[in-house]
């Protein structure tokens, strides 16, 4: 158990946390004719906007409130009336989910209350479902909005059902990469077991080409499948982040299962375990080969991670997923996360920093890491402290792809620890007398270069 | 094969300063030292690979092989002799011979138009040019060919002729070194040689291992003048007949360039080993006693003893904390030749278990050795089948396996850590620092929580039984004629 550092100071350097709302906007996304609404200011949504789109590298129909002078001292209910009016009018989505920000949250707004009030006035909005998610941002990280979003969900659109034998609910943690819950998808697939992914980004910020302009996201969670997430035989939540929501779906009678990571031997074994059990089905051939072929990996990975100091920064859930990884095989992490908690204490380190990237960069320099593990913003870093950057979270604005990035499942295991021997490989040390304090030759044996009269 | 050419093997296999050798009677020496290659069951390299282990470390050179692409377009940039100087030695030339260049004899004319080329294009200290088999055969005379591009290029242009078929890794390893004799040691005058200038032959300073050496003969005053090959300028080659001693590393194959040394030059040599505390001490030692004996400064021997004395203790104290976690591990050890108990006596120091060393290439001085550290012989064993090797370990009789690159995959398939201990490896163990580099690494290896995880059953298996291994005496397991390991 880790123990948590919380640095003495006032001046955060180089954040590695990304705010809340980004978070919830980022899960409403997962949901099908989706639209995330922020409550606030515009700026709010614009920096927010601007990072998905870096990251995604695509149209992100995320809005706001646009809270002005007037509505931040006299309220801002009308703002999301307004709003949701418009967005009904230009986009027609099924879905409006709201985040809160600080500004309002600092209002001390009753936005649940208003917006109750107002849909049970407002009747023609019946067709469209509206979500509140308090995420103020001076409480949480990205894994935290994320996580409220979906409690807000589920406690607003999960209904009481009837048992739907072979449906298990599966609750991606912010961490997961559209690939990743494809990848998982595919494993409880593959044990004849039918999932419900909320939210499921996958289906919507996967990066394909749509057939026509779409001012809402381009697919995820079906409504009508949310409706029956209350009949599944079990709810598998990934990451610590996503328990609140397991618990509220367990007060409608499904099982939660909270599986703290899905990346790594033991952690993807746990898993497989767990679908055995809830599917009593035989294992498929596939995930058997998967298993042998990850085994191998971890052999001829072994070489470059055993012993590799590697400087973590990342939110808890993600921390713990990758840096457990490591640590199985030998890695030594010097971490920084973002929020305490219980996944940013069982990160296998001795002591994780609840910082920056500024933190960050002073621990690995100390520690004398040799292998930089966070996302793209530690590419500074990286530069000074002449690091290779395995590049893992949100933002990834400086890579292609960052959504086709799976480390889940065995297989996804197997290809970040290639990633990660690979980022070793590619920064190969060639030895030098210094290095081990002996004289340089003396230059008596140098072969004389010719005049400069060749080629 | 040429007259020359088998004159030349002959003589390499009736080596006086080599004791299996004169141990043997007449008939057997004719024989040479190399066992025959057995068909089906051979995996070792060829004697032009030996030529080019002996002399690509060395840095400002361009070798070129002559052949087509087989030799070295499967074989270059594959060892880590590290260079404080040209990098040139690591680029990869040959003359990629083409079926109609051999059908229409064009092979010389393409060598010659290969070393004008890769003279002008690197501007090399000398250029080395080696037979191939293909080469060979259709009796391209890499000797004229030489001889007329040294004359009009005015750059030393040296023929290798060690084609595959010769013979064994080894025999290449001797021919290579002797071209060196015939064509280079004694071209050039070191500036200022020194009572205390040194040559080091058989290092090629893998991963920097001769760096790990170095500062101590630094701090010693001593100067390695000659190099064969490690780190080595061409120079460093050329000036070799005007170093003091010689020491000679690790090595059989090189006995006969120390011994013609000796007897051309009157550099005396000796045969020490950089592996493990003890043997380090030692070669300091008898360096410096020679180096005295032939007019160095009394003093050193004072100042040897003290830098030997200061290092040990600096050594041992860097070892204590990490003696904890290797101690009572059982080590199996698949090397050959000297490393069989140069590493053993490291590891005993250590209290690491060796539950078994190969004897491979291992000469009776080598046995003696092994006896005399490990107390008997029943540790001994000669090649081990992978199929054999794979069961031993599968069973859990040895925690690692440390051996070279090809036995590898049978220690790691097995579920059994493997330590890397011949020429392809990346770390340094050579002196103090490099021993407690080795025993970093085995702790690193052995100690890794993957183990553990990768052993672990598979969800949908049941716990394995905990049967404890029997015991297996090693020097009972037969002996296999495939020697899949080569080092």
């Amino acid at each position: 158990m880790a123990r948590l550092i919380h640095p003495d100071r006032a001046l955060s350097t180089n954040p590695l946390k990304v705010s809340a709302p980004l978070g919830a906007a980022m899960a409403y996304l997962g949901i099908e004719g989706a639209i995330p609404l922020f409550h606030g200011a515009q700026g709010c949504t614009a920096f927010a906007m601007v990072h998905m789109v870096r990251h995604f590298k695509e149209a992100i129909p995320l809005q706001t409130t646009a809270m002005n002078e007037v509505s931040a001292i006299l309220g801002g209910g009308e703002q999301i009336e307004e709003a949701i009016e418009n967005l009904r009018k230009r986009a027609n989505p099924k879905f409006i989910g709201i985040a809160s920000t600080a500004l309002v949250e600092t209002r001390g707004e009753d936005v649940a209350g208003e917006l109750r009030e107002m849909l049970s006035r407002r009747t023609d909005f019946a067709d469209t479902a509206v979500v509140y998610a308090a995420t103020p941002d001076f409480v949480g990280g990205l894994e935290d909005g994320w996580a409220r979003a979906v409690e807000a969900i589920v406690d607003a659109l999960a209904v009481p059902c009837a048992r739907r034998e072979g449906q298990v609910n599966l609750l991606p943690g912010a961490h997961m990469t559209p690939a990743d819950v494809e990848e998982l998808a595919g494993l409880i697939r593959a044990f004849g077991l039918d999932p419900v992914i909320l939210p499921d980004l996958s289906l919507s910020l996967d990066g394909h080409l749509a057939d026509d302009w779409r001012g809402h996201s381009l697919g995820g969670t079906r409504l009508s499948d949310i409706a029956t997430m209350a009949g599944s035989i079990a709810t598998l939540a990934i990451g610590d982040a996503m328990r609140p929501a397991a618990m509220k779906l367990q007060a409608l009678g499904v099982p939660a299962h909270v599986v703290p990571s899905v990346t790594g031997l033991a952690a993807v074994d746990g898993l497989v375990s767990l679908l055995m059990t809830l599917s009593g089905a035989d294992v498929p051939a596939t995930v058997r080969r998967d298993r042998a072929r990850l085994a191998d990996a971890m052999l001829d990975a072994h070489f470059q991670i055993g012993g590799l100091k590697v400087a973590l920064g990342a939110d808890p859930d993600l921390g713990f997923a990758l840096g457990s990884t490591l640590a199985a095989m030998g890695a030594e992490l010097t971490v920084v996360t973002t929020t305490g908690g219980a996944a940013a204490e069982r990160i296998p380190a001795d002591q994780v920093i609840v910082g920056d990237l500024g933190d960050l960069e002073r621990a690995a320099e100390a520690a004398g890491a040799r292998l930089l593990l966070t996302h793209s913003h530690g590419r500074m870093m990286a530069a000074r402290l002449h690091l290779p950057h395995v590049r893992a979270g949100f933002p990834v604005f400086d890579r292609l792809g960052a959504q086709d990035v799976c480390r889940t499942g065995y297989r996804g295991t197997r290809a970040f620890l290639y990633e990660v021997a690979n980022a070793v490989l590619s920064h190969p040390h060639r030895p030098a007398p210094e290095d081990f304090g002996a004289a340089r030759i003396s230059s008596e044996f140098d072969h004389a270069a010719s005049s400069p009269s060749h080629h | 094969m040429s007259d020359a050419l088998k004159q030349k093997i002959q003589n390499a296999f009736q080596e006086p300063g080599c004791a299996t050798n004169a141990a043997k009677p007449e008939a057997e020496r004719k024989k040479g030292c190399a066992k025959q290659l057995t068909p089906g069951a051979a995996a070792g390299g060829c004697a032009f690979d030996g030529a080019m282990i002996a002399l690509q470390p060395i840095t400002d050179v361009a070798h070129v092989v002559h052949a087509p692409l087989a030799c070295w377009g499967n074989g270059w940039d594959n060892r880590g002799s590290a260079s404080s100087g040209s990098e040139l030695y690591r680029k990869g030339f040959t003359t990629d011979l083409t079926e109609l260049d051999i059908v229409m004899g064009n092979g010389e004319k393409k060598l010659y138009r290969a070393i004008r080329e890769v003279i002008a294009q690197e501007d090399p200290a000398a250029v080395f040019v080696y037979a191939t088999c293909v080469t060979a055969l259709i009796g391209d005379d890499i000797g004229a060919v030489c001889k007329a591009a040294a004359e009009r290029f005015g750059r030393p242009v040296i023929p290798v002729n060690v084609p595959g078929y010769v013979g064994s890794k080894n025999l290449g390893n001797k021919l290579g070194a002797e071209a060196m004799l015939d064509h280079v040691v004694g071209t050039m005058e070191p500036a200022e040689p020194g009572l205390t200038d040194i040559n080091i032959i058989g290092d090629f300073n893998l991963s920097g291992e001769l760096w790990q050496i170095k500062p101590l003969l630094d701090r010693l005053g001593i100067r390695i003048l000659g190099s064969l090959s490690g780190d080595a300028r061409y120079a460093q080659v050329a000036m070799m007949h005007r170093a003091r001693v010689t020491m000679l590393v690790c090595s059989h194959a090189f006995i006969a360039i120390a011994r013609k040394l000796q007897d051309r030059y009157g550099i005396p040599y000796f045969e020490g080993s950089f592996y493990g505390i003890s043997d380090t001490s030692a070669a300091l030692r008898t360096m410096c006693a020679m180096l005295v004996d032939r007019g160095a400064p009394p003093d050193l021997l004072d100042r040897c003893e003290a830098l030997i004395a200061d290092e040990e203790a600096r050594t041992r104290a860097a070892l204590a904390p990490l003696r904890p976690k290797v101690q009572g591990r059982r080590v199996l050890l698949y090397t050959g030749g000297h490393k069989t108990w140069s590493v053993v006596s490291a590891l005993q120091e250590l209290g690491v278990e060796v539950v078994g060393t190969s004897m491979r290439k291992a000469t009776d001085g080598d046995r003696d050795r092994v006896v005399e550290i490990m107390g008997d012989d029943t540790h001994m064993f000669e090649n081990m089948a992978p199929k054999e090797m794979y069961r031993m370990l599968r069973e859990a009789r040895a925690d690692v396996l440390m051996s070279g690159g090809r036995s590898q995959f049978v220690a790691l398939k097995a579920r059994v850590p493997w330590i890397d201990v011949n020429q392809e490896k990346h770390e340094p163990y050579a002196g103090y620092a490099g021993m407690v580099e080795l025993v970093r690494a085995i702790d690193r290896e052995m100690n890794n929580p993957m183990w553990a995880e990768l052993r672990a059953p598979a969800p949908w298996e049941g716990l394995a039984p905990d049967t404890p291994a029997a015991p297996v005496l090693l020097s009972a397991v037969p002996g296999s004629k495939a020697d899949f390991e080569d080092c």
